[in-house]
């Protein structure tokens, strides 16, 4: 569903010297060499610490951003070349940011989503029926997005994201800023989508209770590389003697040496370092 | 394409006339501002008879129909210029992920009423001036074919602007310097410009197709610049060859997108 093979993407960045005018080039690795591929039906974790490329990858696959290097398919498609044809296969949410339109209530935006992905009258009523359900967006369907809450915006955001039943669903931090209930809720939703629907989903987070509950599959990024493939299992493993999943990560993180070398091979995916 | 436009229009407009008596203010301003331009044309032909060779309604219909094509093309794509703004605050992430162009969802983004004020205006001094100018009909087809060529044109220029805008995001001002830079420079006659901006305009940027070559076929004028006649007719073509331009550079902007952190 998704393949990565050899993906990297730089950023020339140009810093200002000493002197006038004069500018010194530098060349960034946001990610390097990255290879893995992702099964229909599974549900991943995308682990790393801030700024380790979390979201450049998925920039990648969702074709904002084009990588420089690398080949790159998500649902059969190139996705930077073949952006508005993806677009109606993969559904996006950014934690950080709305994909609605902020000054329409959440009702008009769903209804736009259904023109603009071409799904029909019907369909679109009774998924959108089943989505109020299990997201419990009733009380603010009629409420324009700016003046929803975190967690009311984030509902809205996924339903947004499903309306046109995509095969596959990439969540940029869908958790950031919830409440335990909203988070509750939202994890038993994403949990249920991915075992009845066969839904594929990808999701980053910095909240290790989101992958303990989900995710049968976890990858660590740092640096730009992968430094870890396993499932919440072989994590835990990577370091026995600490007690909270919490901790363990911080050691991937703050890169206990063994601990990232080992589990690498477990899915078969290609691990840098 | 333009279902998705349709509706995106029809949607935001439908937003802002939640607040109705400001985006009507918003209109009749707009309008105001613009008929102070004309008021400007009516000043100067109070000093003289002509204006680098031309009457008061030569002038008006160069004003006019360079102003409908400038206002269309801004009302329909001028938003494209903000570019820069939506890329600096990452909004412009989330058009990409749409399965809509991201350029459609620049253009139509936040259209209100206001959009119209700048086309409305010109369509009335058009309409007052093609009248009193008594054209053959052997002529007047060229009309609508320079407006359309001139809409497409000055959508070139703004997709310009706005392409340039991914590789600089603090460049809207460079780009207005060609799009409403432009528009002022197409309403006058060309003959009150120097030579070598007029040949600038023909041949670099290709201003001068907008209205005025066309325009000369309309008036049945010689050019007073000594240009080929054949010229005139090269608007459709020209018109081609800078939407070409723009959408490739638009294509490479897109694909040099290098979005926001987090």
């Amino acid at each position: 569903m998704i393949e990565l093979e050899g993906v990297g993407r730089s950023f020339t960045v140009r810093r200002r010297t000493g002197r006038l005018l004069r500018r010194e080039k530098a060349v960034v690795h946001a990610v390097r060499d990255l290879s893995f591929s992702v099964a229909p039906g599974e549900f991943v974790g995308y682990l790393g610490p801030n700024g380790a490329g979390k979201s450049t990858t998925i920039k990648m696959m969702t074709g904002i951003l084009t990588p420089t290097e690398g080949r790159l398919r998500v649902a059969g498609l190139d996705p930077s070349r073949r952006r508005t044809v993806l677009a109606r296969r993969i559904g996006v949410v950014f934690g950080q940011r709305t994909t609605l339109w902020w000054d329409l209530p959440l009702r008009d935006s769903f209804e736009l989503v259904r023109h603009l992905y071409k799904v029909d009258r019907n369909t679109f009523r009774q998924r959108l029926d089943e989505l109020t359900e299990l997201l419990e967006l009733t009380s603010f369907l009629h409420t324009p997005v700016r003046q929803l809450s975190l967690g009311q915006r984030m509902r809205g955001d996924i339903a947004a994201a499903l309306l046109h039943a995509p095969p596959v669903l990439v969540l940029d931090e869908p958790t950031i800023g919830l409440d335990v209930v909203s988070k509750a809720a939202l994890r038993a939703f994403l949990s249920e989508l991915n075992a009845e629907r066969g839904t594929t989903v990808l999701l980053t987070t910095h909240d290790l209770g989101d992958v303990e509950r989900l995710c049968n599959r976890v990858m660590v990024i740092d640096q730009g590389r992968l430094s870890f493939d396993g499932t919440v299992e072989d994590l835990r493993a990577t370091a026995p003697d600490e007690s909270s999943i919490e901790d363990v990560v911080a050691r991937l993180y703050t890169g206990g040496g063994t601990a990232a070398a080992e589990p690498a091979q477990q899915l078969g995916s290609s691990v840098a370092q | 394409m333009a279902r998705a436009y349709v509706l995106l229009a029809w949607t935001w407009l439908r937003a802002s006339f939640q607040y109705p008596a400001s985006a009507l203010i918003g209109l009749a301003v707009a309008m105001a501002l613009y008929t102070l331009d004309v008021a400007a044309i009516w000043v100067i032909f109070g000093h003289t008879e002509r204006l680098g060779g031309f009457t008061a309604h030569e002038v008006m219909f160069l004003y006019g129909t360079a102003g409908v094509s400038f206002g269309l093309a801004d009302m329909l794509f001028g938003n494209v210029d903000r570019l820069g703004a939506q890329v600096r605050t990452g909004t412009f992430d989330t058009m990409l992920i749409r399965p809509v162009s991201p350029f459609v969802q620049m253009a139509v983004d936040r259209f209100t009423v206001t959009r119209f004020g700048r086309v409305l205006q010109a369509g009335v001094v058009l309409a007052i001036a093609l009248p009193q100018l008594d054209l053959a009909w052997s002529r007047v087809w060229m009309v609508p074919v320079m407006i359309v060529c001139g809409l497409v044109i000055f959508t070139s220029v703004f997709a310009f602007g706005g392409a340039i805008q991914f590789l600089l995001t603090e460049a809207p001002e460079i780009a207005n310097a060609f799009t409403y830079g432009g528009s002022q420079l197409t309403q006058y006659p060309m003959t009150v410009y120097g030579a070598e901006l007029v040949r600038g305009v023909t041949f670099i940027m290709p201003l001068a197709f907008v209205n005025w070559q066309p325009a000369l076929f309309v008036l049945d004028r010689e050019d007073p610049l000594g240009l080929p006649h054949w010229l005139r007719f090269a608007s459709p073509v020209a018109a081609l060859a800078i939407a070409l331009a723009a959408a490739a550079l638009w294509r490479v902007g897109i694909r040099r997108y290098r979005s926001t952190g987090s």
